[in-house]
């Protein structure tokens, strides 16, 4: 049953409120983690892989290694984030085992159940899940998760679709506070949540939980973009390691989220970057290789 | 007119819950004003340090150049630090992994994530006599720096299972928790009216 007043679901909302106005960063090594938190970064997401190598190289993508996840954890004092497969409820008892901070169901990863997401609420610690729109938004968090972020598209260095996810949900948003009690009936119905929880939402006019950007952020103006258009922090995956100069780019990317409304700041933080990741663009992917669709 | 509402309050806002500060100042009627750089701190008569992770406010305190005026503001104005402000307000932090400089404000040592990880945050009532007998207040402590000495001009307003977790010196005062991510605004208000603004 949801209930946002449990104690647990408080403080696991609670970590999420304590991440707001930050970077959050993807590293695959304990070195790349270093980096990300000498830079500013509010937390990390330990990998396996960054999402344009998966993208790139293929195969089956799983939860990390747990030795690189210690390693990691061993090296920062900022919290430490993982990622599972959606639906893959014993990578993620592993990684609750582990004493990650907070667990990333995430279609970066290969869907592990075509169904089904984690059952989320029964977890001690937060997880956080990608959303395209609304209806996204509201079936995770009845979920259990603590956070959610856009999906974009992430490994492409291309932010367009995080703006259409954030634009849809704050759209949809919007469209929710003036709706009648019957059309809330019907964005109940057509999203598959209870009417109890749209009703909510609409009534308060936000989400009860944090929600981030993620998904083809590369530079400090596509931080400044998503920060001002709702989003409450920013994921950089591939956008820092993947490019020339790691620890400039990690550093502007924090710069440019702090002040992501002074434009001065975020010009300052633009310069002289060096070759950012090359990226790709979302429409020249094919199909069955996008994953925001997962 | 709220009895809040001549107050400005800034809230350091170089990342973390500085949302949750600022809201409940709206609820008490006073006036806020983001702290993200040195001239926010101008006509501000008080500050919050929210939760957050220290090791990225520290960072972004010297890089923005706060570090001299804002050590300057705690020293002489109110100021209150919740978990991640409680760290930066200590005068040492015991095992200090990530090199985060505070503002020795308050003379207590404290240990980062002294109660552990996300998987141990837990919130729980704490009994506290803010002036009116004791009062119970939800608390939630999320990877909450732990206070393991206190200086003799400290006051322990509030103690949790053997440990100060809410202390005060002078104009200044700080919690391991966060009491702000509700609509409890009872510590705001305490903060508001003991520190002689």
């Amino acid at each position: 049953m949801i209930n946002f007043n449990d104690k647990q679901h408080k403080v696991k909302v609670g970590l999420a409120e304590m991440l707001k106005g930050g970077v959050i960063m993807d590293v695959t090594t304990a070195e790349q983690a270093k980096i990300a938190e000498d830079a500013g970064a509010c937390a990390v997401m330990a990998l396996e892989r960054v999402p344009s190598d998966i993208r790139a190289q293929g195969g089956v993508a799983r939860m990390a290694d747990p030795d690189k996840i210690e390693e990691i954890k061993q090296i920062v004092t900022i919290p430490v984030m993982a990622k599972c497969r959606i639906g893959h409820f014993a990578e993620a008892q592993v990684l609750e085992a582990l004493e990650v901070d907070f667990i990333d169901e995430s279609e970066v990863l290969t869907p592990a159940d075509e169904k089904y997401h984690v059952h989320k609420w029964p977890f001690k610690v937060p997880f956080v899940c990608g959303c395209r729109n609304l209806g996204e938004a509201l079936r995770r968090i009845s979920e259990g998760a603590a956070m959610i972020r856009t999906k974009g598209e992430a490994g492409t260095g291309d932010i367009s679709e995080a703006i259409r996810h954030l634009r849809e949900i704050g759209s949809a948003m919007k469209a929710l506070t003036i709706m009648s009690e019957e059309e809330l009936y019907g964005v109940a119905k057509e999203n598959r949540v209870s009417i109890e929880f749209v009703r909510m939402v609409a009534k308060t006019g936000k989400l009860p939980v944090p929600n981030f950007a993620a998904g083809g952020i590369a530079t400090p103006a596509d931080a400044s973009i998503c920060m001002q258009l709702g989003a409450e922090a920013v994921f950089v995956g591939s956008g820092i390691f993947e490019s020339s100069n790691p620890q400039h780019v990690a550093k502007a990317i924090v710069s440019a989220t702090t002040h992501y409304n002074d434009a001065s700041i975020v010009a300052n933080a633009s310069r002289g970057l060096g070759d950012p990741m090359k990226g790709i663009q979302v429409s020249s992917i094919p199909e069955e290789e996008i994953l925001h669709t997962r | 007119m709220s009895k809040y509402s001549h107050l400005t309050i800034g809230v350091l806002a170089t990342q973390g819950d500085f949302q949750r500060h600022q809201y409940q100042l709206e609820l008490v009627g006073a006036r806020s004003q983001l702290v993200k750089l040195p001239h926010h701190l101008d006509n501000i008569e008080g500050l919050i340090l929210p939760g957050g992770e220290s090791t990225t406010m520290n960072i972004m305190i010297d890089r923005f150049k706060l570090r001299e005026p804002l050590t300057q503001f705690c020293r002489l104005k109110p100021v209150y630090g919740t978990c991640a402000g409680m760290i930066m307000l200590a005068r040492k932090i015991e095992d200090n992994q990530a090199g985060v400089k505070t503002l020795g404000i308050i003379d207590i040592d404290v240990v980062r994530t002294g109660y552990g990880r996300q998987l141990h945050s837990f919130e729980d009532r704490i009994e506290a006599d803010l002036g009116n007998g004791p009062e119970s207040i939800a608390a939630a402590f999320i990877r909450a720096p732990r206070v393991t000495r206190i200086g003799k001009a400290v006051e322990t307003v509030v103690e949790y299972k053997n440990s100060p977790v809410l202390v005060k010196q002078e104009k200044a005062m700080a919690g391991a928790f966060h009491a702000e991510l509700d609509d409890d605004t009872r510590l705001l208000e305490y903060f508001l009216s003991n520190n002689l603004f």
